[in-house]
């Protein structure tokens, strides 16, 4: 099964509870090699998205995030895992799930209708 | 209806409150997952086995019997339904050869690996809850929204949910394997008394109690090494022993001291001592297990003067370390007044005032209440009381506390 990660800032998070973190080298190395990540990268901060919405069939842009996503989202991987669990333990080795949290959403394939 | 076919009857409905989380479970694994389809099969087969039945006889291996019927039905179900490309993924994954007649004791168990899937801690307690009685307690839609008090639409809302969450997330049909398992069975422990608690409270809902003893026994058996899992089962034996001496005629509670001990139900209470003594002799004492074992010192009490108070402190002790909780520190404080008396016990309790944790919790100002009035501190205590009976959440508990409060 293949899992969108979202990587996202946690807003509550105070440094220093993430001690003893994984470092995220190692976590990319680690998935790249067994064949689990499929591709990921960091995206830049908030503050150089650019919304689009067409409406009347004019294309509006917005500068800046969707307003309620804010400043959460930090990166994205493509797992493909065996089952949520697999997802689970992937996604509580990465760094960011010490520091701030991570979003598995499963993708809906494309021969599902429902 | 005839005799005889009331007699069938009878017996499949026996055979369902045992059969049809066995046949729900090995249907969700014969279908690689399909939850409705395999709830649905299992119907099916429970419905053709009362028109059967009453012809043909009950088969001498009614499991088997319902199992090969209901597997039959989701071949034809999924044979008909493969012309849709979208279902040709699971019929490649079927094996569509009909299955061999199995005996009973041929089918695999898999309700072990059913309750992991219901209470796997990515669904909602609420979800882990629905599912859990749908699938595991057989228990219809109507009857579980009854049972929690909210619309059947919601109820159905909220299983349906579950069930996709289940299919499209990918939440494995399996026990965990051993690194998860000390996560994920205090879930499973956790949704089998958060049902037995819903039904302990009130008379009309004494089957959910049922039926969480019923799926402890199961666990239990599936699970034999798990020294919680017979912490939980003997936990709630000892409580629902005492059902029905917790209220009086008029509906009043009536405290553990005052209960009419001849109402207690001796037969449970032995077992469920004995579960308990077992499970403490693994040596790996656990939440449950010391809740159990008070309980135990409670239930053989011959009478209320005769509690094991001393020892009662010492589990509370152990607890406290185990489960930390401010609650279990007021229990302990109890004990204690019960032990050694109001005097040594009112510190314990100031402290947890003190802490202002549960200053909304009417229990906390009834303890200090009733430690002050014994220690001969009548107007405190008063003032206590009134303050309890402002936070007492029904008329029964605060028909109680006026009671007190006219003796001070």
């Amino acid at each position: 099964m293949k899992y969108l990660m979202l990587v996202c800032t946690d807003p509550d998070y105070t440094p220093g509870q993430d001690d003893g973190a994984p470092d995220v080298e190692d976590w990319v190395t680690e998935m790249d090699g067994k064949g689990i990540r499929l591709m990921g990268n960091r995206t830049r901060p908030a503050s150089d998205a650019t919304t689009v919405r067409v409406r009347d069939r004019q294309v509006l842009l917005t500068d800046g995030p969707y307003a309620e996503t804010k400043d959460q989202i930090a990166g994205f991987d493509i797992l493909e895992c065996a089952d949520l669990d697999e997802a689970i333990d992937v996604a509580s080795r990465h760094p960011m799930a010490w520091a701030g949290m991570i979003e598995l959403r499963p993708f809906w394939p494309d021969d599902e209708d429902q | 209806m005839t005799r005889v076919t009331a007699q069938v009857t009878d017996r499949i409905a026996g055979i369902y409150a045992d059969g049809w989380s066995r046949i729900v479970a090995a249907m969700i694994r014969f279908t690689g997952g399909n939850w409705d389809l395999a709830e649905e099969c299992a119907q099916d087969a429970f419905a053709q086995a009362l028109q059967k039945w009453p012809v043909s006889g009950v088969p001498d291996q009614p499991l088997a019997w319902l199992t090969t019927t209901a597997r039959h039905r989701a071949i034809d179900r999924i044979r008909r339904a493969s012309t849709e490309a979208a279902k040709l993924r699971e019929v490649a994954a079927m094996d569509l050869e009909p299955p061999p007649y199995p005996s009973d004791s041929e089918i695999p168990d898999e309700r072990l690996e059913l309750m992991f899937t219901c209470c796997h801690p990515s669904l909602s307690l609420d979800a882990q809850v629905a599912l859990t009685l749908r699938s595991l307690a057989g228990m219809s839609t109507a009857e579980i929204a009854r049972a929690f008090l909210v619309p059947e639409r919601t109820m159905g809302q909220r299983l349906f949910r579950a069930k996709q969450k289940v299919a499209h997330a990918g939440i494995p049909f399996r026990v965990p394997p051993p690194h998860l398992l000390p996560d994920r069975l205090p879930a499973v422990l956790h949704v089998l008394y958060l049902v037995f608690n819903e039904g302990y409270g009130d008379p009309r809902r004494a089957r959910l109690c049922q039926e969480a003893i019923r799926l402890a026994r199961v666990l239990t058996a599936l699970m034999p090494d798990e020294p919680e899992a017979h912490g939980l089962l003997a936990l709630m034996l000892l409580h629902n022993a005492r059902r029905s001496a917790r209220v009086d005629a008029g509906g009043n509670l009536v405290t553990l001291d005052e209960q009419d001990r001849t109402l207690w139900d001796q037969a449970q209470i032995a077992e469920g001592a004995l579960i308990c003594e077992r499970a403490l002799r693994q040596r790996r004492a656990g939440p449950f297990q010391l809740q159990a074992a008070i309980a135990a010192c409670h239930a053989t009490a011959p009478v209320a003067a005769q509690t094991d108070w001393p020892q009662i402190v010492g589990l509370y002790g152990q607890l406290a370390r185990l489960a930390p909780s401010v609650i279990v520190d007021l229990n302990r404080a109890v004990a204690v007044g019960m032990a050694d008396g109001p005097d040594a016990a009112l510190p314990l309790v100031d402290a947890i005032v003190g802490t202002g944790q549960l200053d909304g919790y009417y229990l906390l100002h009834a303890t200090r209440a009733d430690l002050l009035q014994r220690a001969g501190r009548g107007p405190e205590a008063a003032g206590s009381y009134r303050r309890a009976l402002d936070l007492a959440p029904t008329d029964a508990e605060r028909r109680f506390l006026r009671n007190r409060l006219e003796l001070c």
